[in-house]
């Protein structure tokens, strides 16, 4: 697993209170790991903050799973 | 049509000297003074670097941290407050009619450690407007009694009464006005603040209204003394479940005391300033005696505002010897912020607690730190300095006075079938 990926594992497992386990690539934020629209949103600011990066919104809008997440982020980090 | 009778029959309280009702009542009657160095932030610039802050809580005991980040910790108090009190009010949710079950809280600011976190994180982060987006939930005063209506699934009236420091008064009297007009049978009431922040401090010593007796805190909050020199912030908060009286009766419920009258006033003269003589609070305390049907000799003690700032003390005092007359020697009267600090939007709440257990044990909870005599002061009054005293307890009045000019009086009985 990438070193981006590993981080992003973290930061759901922090911020959802969720189990590691849980934060497999396919798992939806929404329908596997508990979190509403508000809590996507923060995850989002989040990865932002994390990644030192801008998620411009059309793009954030399409980041609904950890392994989107994962590769959003490995293709835009520089 | 008449009225129906409104009882209490839980409380809950989170404060500086106890994080449950029995420690918090134990601590009171034994003159504990909750006053320490502020800890929740950094206060060493600032004139007044203490604070009667809530001590030794783990939030992990209380509530799931996914849900506690998602609180300002004036609405995780509330959330601790309330759950004691319906813990101890022994509810069956499967019978309750939740449909007439409501929250009535009380706040005087609300978010305000959320507000200011926010806006430094907008300031540092290069004004880039990235909101978190819990930062207007959480700070927004009403998500106090959003998050306990959704916690119980209550869908009756819920919101939140902003007086300023008399807040949760007024919320325990919408709670009191809504139970005995029909409207609702139960409601979690009562009021939370969480003001011991940068804000809240700068804040209140901008208004130079803030004790500054950084050398001996424990002492600062001194009602009535001649030396006091402001008031002592506190943080934390109470709940009491209020209940219509044949609804308690029917399913058996422990009930505390009776809620019999209260009073609202306005001094209509400044914005933080108290009325030179003290008409509002006379007015209000008048009020509350005619609201409850009863004379001024029935009461037996007063829980004051009392929050030992200069001018503040003496003019609740006047309203009392011309409210009361001869009746004002035969009460004890006593400042419970002495020991506690002052709550603001959550003072009503824990002081009316404190009126309800003092007619539950007998017992006047004291004003500590008398140490010299105030001439504005008539001697003849009990102020109940220093020590505990036990007597009848029958009747209680506890008056709230807030920034605005807001006035509220609330009054407790002993149950009497």
């Amino acid at each position: 697993m990438s070193e981006i990926a590993e981080r992003v594992k973290q930061i759901i497992v922090e911020k959802l209170g969720v189990e590691e386990s849980e934060v497999t690539p396919e798992a939806s934020f929404t329908n596997d790991l508990g979190a509403d629209s508000l809590d996507t949103v923060e995850l989002i600011m989040e990865f932002e903050k994390e990644f030192n990066i801008s998620i411009p919104d059309d793009q954030a809008e399409n980041i609904g799973t950890v392994g989107q997440a994962i590769t959003y982020l490995e293709e835009n980090v520089k | 049509m008449s009225f129906k009778r409104v009882v209490v029959t839980g409380l809950g309280a989170l404060t500086p000297v106890g994080n449950d009702v029995q420690t918090f009542w134990k601590n009171l009657v034994a003159g504990v003074s909750g006053a320490a160095p502020i800890t929740r932030f950094d206060a060493e610039k600032f004139r007044t670097r203490f604070a009667c802050e809530v001590k030794g809580l783990d939030l992990n005991d209380y509530i799931p941290r996914q849900e506690a980040r998602k609180m300002d910790p004036f609405t995780q108090y509330a959330v601790i407050a309330a759950d004691e009190a319906m813990k101890d009010a022994g509810f069956d949710l499967e019978k309750l009619d939740l449909d007439k079950a409501g929250v009535i809280w009380g706040s005087g600011i609300g978010g305000l450690k959320t507000f200011e976190d926010e806006v430094i994180n907008f300031s540092e982060g290069g004004r880039n407007p990235r909101f978190n987006p819990f930062f207007i939930p959480k700070m927004i005063a009403d998500s106090a009694s959003g998050v306990i209506s959704i916690r119980y699934g209550f869908r009756g009236p819920t919101f939140i009464t902003v007086s300023a420091c008399a807040s949760s008064t007024n919320a325990l009297i919408d709670a009191y006005n809504y139970i005995r007009l029909g409207m609702m049978n139960v409601c979690i009431s009562g009021g939370s603040e969480a003001a011991v922040t940068n804000a809240g401090v700068g804040g209140f010593n901008a208004l130079k209204a803030l004790s500054e007796r950084n050398d001996s805190p424990e002492t600062a909050s001194r009602p009535y003394d001649k030396d006091r020199d402001g008031f002592v912030l506190g943080e934390g908060g109470a709940a009491l479940i209020l209940e219509e009286y044949e609804h308690a009766k029917a399913r058996g419920a422990k009930i505390y005391a009776e809620m019999i009258g209260a009073g609202m006033t306005s001094d209509a003269y400044h914005i933080t300033a108290p009325h030179p003589e003290g008409h509002g609070a006379y007015m209000v305390m008048k009020n509350a005696l005619a609201d409850a049907g009863i004379k001024p000799e029935d009461v037996d003690y007063i829980n004051t505002h009392g929050t030992s700032t200069p001018i503040g003390d003496p003019q609740e005092i006047k309203a009392i010897e011309r409210m009361f007359g001869d009746a004002a020697y035969n009460l004890n009267i006593s400042s419970t912020k002495s020991m506690t600090g002052h709550l603001l939007g959550g003072a009503g709440a824990i002081e009316a607690a404190a009126c309800i257990l003092a007619i539950q044990d007998q017992v006047v909870p004291p004003t500590i730190n008398h140490f010299t005599d105030d001439p504005e002061i008539n001697p003849r009054l009990n102020l109940t300095f220093n020590k505990a005293q036990q007597r009848t307890v029958n009747i209680a009045l506890s008056n709230t006075f807030g920034f605005g000019g807001h006035n509220a009086s609330v009054i407790f009985k002993k149950l009497e079938d």
